[in-house]
C-alpha cells in the first residue's frame, strides 16, 4: 500500500490518534515519533512529538531520539499502524516488564522473534542503541535479539498483526467495526453560569469523546447549556488548551464562559 | 506578597502598598476597581465574583511578570476579591512601584486590562427588581428572554 498507514481509520479516527489515546491510558506522558518532514502533518501536528535526530534510518531513529529526549524514562514503544492492538496486550506487557533487562518485548506469533515496536525500552538501552546505530546497524529487532531482552508470549495471538494490502485493510476495518471505541474517564468542573445550568460544580464522566469539542457536544445533551462552543474557552488540567487537543484518561476539563473580572 | 492572589475577605490596599516599598522607587501607582450601583441601564444592589482559581492564579502571575518585564518597573502585584460584594466594595487592586511615574502608570494599566480580559473570573449582578445575571454570559445565552 503506497499510503501512510498511521492515517488509516479502523476506529473512526486516524490510527495514530487512536493509538495515542490508547497509550495515554498507560503512560505518564505520550508522544508521537515523527520524522522532521512529518511534524506538520495534520493528524500528528496537535500531539506532543519526538522528532527523529537521525532521519532516514527507520524506526530505530525514533527509539534513539526518545531515549535521548528523556534519558531516565522507560519508553513503551508501539507502532502506530497496528489495528488489532488492545489495552489487554499493553497491560500484560507492562505487568510483566523486567526493568533489569534492556527491554521487555513480545515474541512474534509468526516467527518467534522479538517485536521491537510493541515493547518497553529501558533507559539502559540508550548507549547500546546509539553504539549500534554508530556501527551502521539499524534493525531494532536484531538489536533486541542480540541484547538482554525479556521475551513474552502474546496473550492475544493476533494483537500485533500487520496490514499490508488494501484487501487486508478492508478486512481489518470490517472486523474492528464490532469493537467499541476507547472509553475514558474525565472530570469536568463547572463555574458560574455553567455551574448553575449543570446544577453541580463538578462531575466524573465515562466518555468516548476524543476532544473537548466532542465532550461539550455530549454534555449539551445532558445539561441545558445555552452557550455555544464558540463563546467558550477550554482548560485541560488547569491550563488553557485547544478544543482539538486529544482528551486523555484522567483529564480534568473546564469550559470557560465569557469572563468578567476586574 | 504574591504577584497575584485572590481574597475572600475585604481588600486592604494599605498593607499591599507597604509590600511594594523599595528604596530605588521614585513613585507608586495603584488602581482600585469598585463595585458601582449600575451597569448597562440596570440598578445593581450587590454582586458575586467567582473564579477558576487554579488557572487564574497561574495566568495572573504571568500577567504581572509580563508587566514587570515589559515596562521595567520594580515591583507589581494584583489582588482580586471573590465572594459576595456590596456597592462601594473594592473588587480588585493593582499596585506598581517604579523608578519613574510613566512606567508605573503604564504597568498598572496593562495589568488591569489583561486581568479583565484573560483571567477566568465571573461576575454575577443582582438587580433592584430581584433579577440577577452573569455579566457577558446572559444576553447571548438567553436571547428569547429579552
Amino acid at each position: 500500500m503506497r499510503t501512510d498507514k498511521a492515517l488509516l481509520e479502523y476506529h473512526g479516527q486516524p490510527q495514530v490518534r487512536w493509538a495515542f489515546e490508547l497509550l495515554s491510558k498507560f503512560c505518564a506522558a505520550t508522544f508521537v515519533s515523527v520524522r522532521p518532514d512529518q511534524r506538520d502533518e495534520a493528524s500528528r501536528a496537535g500531539l506532543p512529538q519526538v522528532v527523529d535526530r537521525q532521519p532516514g534510518i527507520g524506526p530505530i531513529a525514533g527509539i534513539s531520539a526518545a531515549l535521548l529526549e528523556h534519558p531516565k524514562a522507560a519508553w513503551l514503544v508501539v507502532a502506530c499502524d497496528l489495528p488489532f492492538i488492545t489495552e489487554r496486550t499493553l497491560q500484560y506487557l507492562i505487568a510483566h516488564r523486567d526493568p533489569q533487562k534492556m527491554a521487555t518485548a513480545y515474541r512474534s506469533a509468526h516467527d518467534g522473534l522479538p517485536e521491537p515496536l510493541c515493547a518497553i525500552w529501558e533507559p539502559a538501552a540508550r548507549e547500546p542503541v546509539l553504539a549500534c546505530i554508530a556501527g551502521g546497524k539499524q534493525c531494532p529487532r536484531k538489536f533486541l535479539i542480540n541484547s538482554d531482552t525479556a521475551l513474552l508470549d502474546l496473550p492475544e495471538h493476533a494483537a500485533l498483526d500487520n496490514v499490508n494490502t488494501r484487501e487486508e485493510f478492508a478486512a481489518a476495518a470490517a472486523a474492528l467495526q464490532q469493537r467499541p471505541r476507547i472509553a475514558k474517564t474525565v472530570r469536568i468542573q463547572y463555574y458560574a453560569i455553567l455551574r448553575e445550568q449543570a446544577g453541580r460544580s463538578e462531575e466524573t464522566l465515562d466518555t468516548s469523546a476524543a476532544t473537548a469539542t466532542e465532550l461539550y457536544a455530549e454534555l449539551r445533551q445532558r445539561h441545558p447549556f445555552q452557550l455555544g462552543p464558540e463563546q467558550l474557552k477550554v482548560a485541560l488540567n488547569s491550563e488553557f488548551a485547544e478544543w482539538q487537543t486529544p482528551l486523555k484518561h484522567g483529564d480534568t476539563v473546564v469550559f470557560i464562559p465569557p469572563v468578567a473580572g476586574g | 506578597m504574591k504577584p497575584f492572589c485572590f481574597s475572600q475577605a475585604p481588600l486592604t490596599p494599605d498593607s499591599y502598598r507597604a509590600d511594594l516599598a523599595d528604596v530605588a522607587a521614585g513613585g507608586y501607582a495603584a488602581f482600585e476597581g469598585w463595585v458601582r450601583n449600575h451597569n448597562e441601564g440596570h440598578e445593581v444592589t450587590r454582586l458575586e465574583y467567582e473564579a477558576f482559581e487554579a488557572l487564574a492564579n497561574k495566568e495572573g502571575e504571568r500577567i504581572v511578570a509580563e508587566a514587570i518585564g515589559r515596562f521595567g518597573v520594580l515591583r507589581a502585584a494584583c489582588v482580586h476579591r471573590v465572594g459576595s460584594l456590596a456597592i462601594g466594595d473594592l473588587a480588585v487592586w493593582v499596585g506598581v512601584s517604579s523608578r519613574h511615574r510613566a512606567e508605573a502608570f503604564a504597568a498598572c494599566r496593562y495589568i488591569i486590562d489583561e486581568v479583565k480580559h484573560r483571567l477566568p473570573i465571573w461576575k454575577k449582578e443582582h438587580y433592584v427588581n430581584g433579577d440577577s445575571g452573569w455579566v457577558n454570559c446572559e444576553r447571548c445565552a438567553h436571547p428569547h428572554e429579552h
